[in-house]
């Protein structure tokens, strides 16, 4: 079995085309395999003694850092390099078809550079503090950790998530498809701790973030919002934020659009009136079929994908028990529940949430289904606290048209075969 | 704000949840900002010019400085070069299929314009400009939109005054009303539909083995990575889909090919050179695998006549010096990366040069570990 495993993960350079090939073959081979063993002899595995159960494996300190195992060498973010100029303004994608549970290990969290990540140090790191304030201030990174922190998970998706897919069904993989997003843990001090250390002269109704790199990605944010749940982030998942997210601090804007949780964020002034930016016009706003477009659409509308099985995660063993699982999110608040179709929607049934839904955080849904083989068609609907249910393209599509790029939640397709591979689809 | 009812009480709800830190009084933590620490990092200008420097420039200088700092990227006349954002076109195509937006079609507030290039253009030599090189290429973009006269002169005082023509174009999202009650409703959970069919497929990967070599369809991908990207469409191959590459090896592969000319160079001072690199790197690329990008490939460059890359669309001055006799070794790359525009005038690098001496060194002998 560890052969077959080993089969099944492809080199890093492996195409995708590759990796699926592989992997319905070595898929076959498992399922034949564990027939064989079962009809004709006992499992080598087993009675035959291994090496790793004879001899030492490696000692303490042999990676003082940990890497995941070379048989996981697959589960890496990948990019679609024809979509940008330069991988120094560009986007890669979370292996979400791989990863299980709701955390994103920082590693393989998907990343958005406007002019490249930057290696920034604690020592270099100011945070000043400006604009209608009664004290302009300016943080180094140790005073950060002197204020009150607070510890929260929250999910950051690009607005451009599934933004491919507009005009149609284009990219063959829940990592193409929606992998701009992670789910962290973020450690960190409230927003309103530091506005308040500068004092917000009652004028201030807005506030600019900017960020230390070149691009310093400018975003306007209402202060209200600010005040309500911002923080400065200076640790993910228990450990200091990536150099490729931010390190060493960066803000976190719960269940809104990634691209205003600024990284290496460096200035927070307070104004009264929006500085429409950049990224905030000529970007990050939705052209309507009339050829207007809106504007502040910050919030993350309720959304759902199924990562297990799909393109990049086909079924390998056959008919019988199988797992259907996926994430589920809502920038209004909490995922309340998740239905899953395996017919292309004549039928619905209510998945199982791995724990109650959290505000602003992914959820984790399992459908276990005893599959008869035969194809499906995959798809799973969220619903919010708001009591929002994630609609369809075509709905999206009647009041947005086909113009636009972001902010696309519709519900995934996912055609499995009776070979167990899987497709991206659009269905009537 | 229209954020009213659910996000206050969702908050009220977070914070008994999130055990959020008592309100606190001031710390005393940090230091007061210094007037001259605000300016130099304060540079954000607001649409109602709040935050403009003084100055002026006219559209003619802006057409040289353009060109000089951003036609690399950007074109001559703004129409954009490659997959690099085009800043001037598209009027009248928002409501058609495949919009082109630019600064004249598009773009509400020139403020965005002027702020934008201000802080973060030349790209990869941020912040160098002076205003009143940001105002000239303003109004050269300007210009190159048919919104001005070419003895067209933008300042401080008269910015305000212009107004671009898709600013009452955009509206306050507007979801809550239009989307969410029409999202609402309780769903189908049974007989929800007679029949269903596949309308649309993602042009894929075949995954019966031993079809390989079959010619994959043509994939149409709409282009969603909003930065430099500018077209909104890109027509690509299916085979090219298969992302998964690595990259990142080729740099330390083709590292290995030292010429022997050079061969005796410190690795202190190679590995402190592809530190260096990275400034270079984001237009010029190295290695097996390197293709022409917004500069030319560099492979082999140390004792190469100079514009002689294939396929590179190099400069009129820097082809002249190439038949000229210019080839690029220590001596005179070191003379170049000092100050590109004294020595190449008019040349296509906008990267404003290396000004420490042990940089340029550094690079130089790193670029003489990248073999042709």
């Amino acid at each position: 079995m560890s052969d077959e495993h080993n089969t099944m993960k492809p080199a890093k350079g492996t195409t995708r085309r590759g990796f699926l090939r592989q992997t319905a073959v070595a898929g076959a081979g498992l399922v034949a395999g564990a027939t064989a063993a079962q009809a004709n002899a006992p499992d080598p595995l087993i009675v035959e003694q291994q090496e790793w159960a004879r001899a030492f494996g490696e000692g303490v300190d042999a990676t003082p850092y940990g890497l995941p195992i070379k048989f996981e060498s697959d589960v890496v973010r990948r990019n679609v390099e024809w979509l940008t100029a330069d991988t120094t303004s560009s986007i890669n994608f979370t292996p979400i078809h791989a990863l299980d549970g709701t955390i994103t290990p920082q590693g393989c969290a998907f990343e958005r550079h406007h002019s490249g990540a930057i290696e920034l140090s604690k020592a270099d790191y100011r945070l000043m503090i400006n604009g209608l304030v009664d004290t302009p201030l300016v943080f180094t990174y140790a005073d950060l950790e002197r204020f009150p922190r607070v510890t929260r998970t929250c999910f950051l998706e690009c607005a451009a998530n599934t933004g491919m897919e507009w005009a149609g069904a284009q990219l063959n993989g829940a990592q193409f498809t929606h992998g701009m997003i992670h789910n962290m843990e973020y450690t960190g001090v409230m927003l309103s701790t530091l506005l308040a250390e500068a004092g917000v002269k009652p004028e201030g109704k807005w506030v600019l973030v900017e960020g230390a790199d070149a691009s310093s990605n400018g975003r306007s944010i209402p202060l209200e919002k600010i005040m309500d749940d911002c923080m400065i982030a200076f640790k993910a998942n228990g450990e200091a934020l990536r150099m490729e997210h931010g390190y060493p601090a960066r803000l976190v804007v719960p269940g809104w659009e990634g691209n205003m949780w600024v990284k290496w964020v460096r200035r927070i002034e307070v104004g009264d009136q929006p500085w429409e930016t950049r990224e905030e016009t000529s970007k990050y706003t939705d052209t309507l079929a009339n050829g207007t477009s809106r504007k502040w659409t910050w919030v993350m509308d309720a959304k759902s994908v199924v990562t297990s099985p799909s393109p990049q995660a086909p079924i390998t063993h056959g008919p019988g028990p199988l797992v259907i699982t996926g994430l589920a999110w809502s920038g209004n608040g909490a995922i309340t529940r998740v239905d899953v179709t395996t017919d292309g929607g004549k039928t619905w049934q209510e998945a199982r949430l791995a724990a109650p839904g959290q505000k602003m955080a992914l959820t984790r849904f399992y459908l276990d289904i005893n599959w008869d083989g035969q194809e499906m068609l995959l798809q799973s609907r969220c619903h919010d606290e708001t009591g929002y249910v994630q609609p369809t393209k075509d709905q999206l599509r009647e009041v947005r048209g086909l113009n636009s790029i972001y902010h696309n939640n519709c519900i995934q397709t996912w055609w499995v075969k009776a070979d167990g591979s899987a497709e991206n689809v659009e269905v009537s | 704000m229209s954020k009213s009812l659910n996000l206050t009480l969702g908050t009220a709800l977070v914070s008994v949840l999130l055990s959020a830190p008592a309100f606190a009084e001031k710390l005393g933590l940090g230091r007061v900002a210094m007037p001259e620490e605000v300016a130099a990092w304060d540079m954000d200008v607001r649409p109602d010019g709040q935050g403009l420097p003084v100055g002026s420039g006219d559209v003619l200088t802006g057409e040289e400085t353009f060109s000089a700092n951003c036609a690399v990227c950007h074109g001559e006349f703004a129409e954009g070069v490659d997959n690099w954002p085009k800043l001037a076109g598209g009027a009248g195509t928002l409501d058609q299929a495949d919009p082109l937006k630019t600064v004249g079609s598009f773009w509400p507030h020139l403020s965005t314009t002027f702020d934008y290039v201000n802080r973060s253009m030349p790209y990869g030599n941020a912040g160098t400009l002076t205003p009143d090189d940001v105002y000239a290429i303003t109004a050269y973009i300007l210009y190159s939109n048919d919104l001005v006269d070419e003895d067209f002169v933008l300042s401080n005082e008269n910015f305000a005054e212009v107004v671009l023509p898709n600013a009452g174009n955009f509206i306050v999202d507007d979801r809550k009303d239009t989307e969410y009650t029409k999202f609402s409703a309780a769903p189908c959970m049974e007989n929800c539909k007679d029949t269903v069919e596949v309308t649309m497929r993602a042009a894929v990967l075949d995954v019966t083995p031993n079809v390989e070599e079959t010619l994959a369809p043509v994939v149409e991908v709409k282009q969603i990575a909003e930065a430099p990207a500018a077209a909104p469409e890109v027509v690509v191959p299916a085979t090219a889909e298969a992302a998964p590459a690595a990259e990142a090896p080729a740099v330390e592969a083709a590292a290995v090919e030292a010429p022997s000319a050079m061969a005796a160079a410190d690795p202190t001072l190679i590995s402190a050179g592809e530190k260096v690199f990275k400034q270079c790197a984001a237009c010029h690329k190295i290695g097996d695998n390197a293709k022409n990008s917004t500069g030319p490939i560099l492979n082999g460059i140390i004792g190469r006549a100079a514009a002689t890359v294939e396929g590179f669309k190099y400069s009129k001055p820097m082809k002249t010096a190439g038949e000229d006799g210019l080839v690029w070794d220590a001596v005179s790359l070191d003379q170049y990366l000092t100050d590109p525009k004294a020595m190449i005038p008019r040349g296509k690098m906008s990267f404003g040069g290396l000004k420490k001496a042990e940089d340029r060194t550094a690079v130089i002998a790193y670029l003489s570990t990248i073999g042709g």
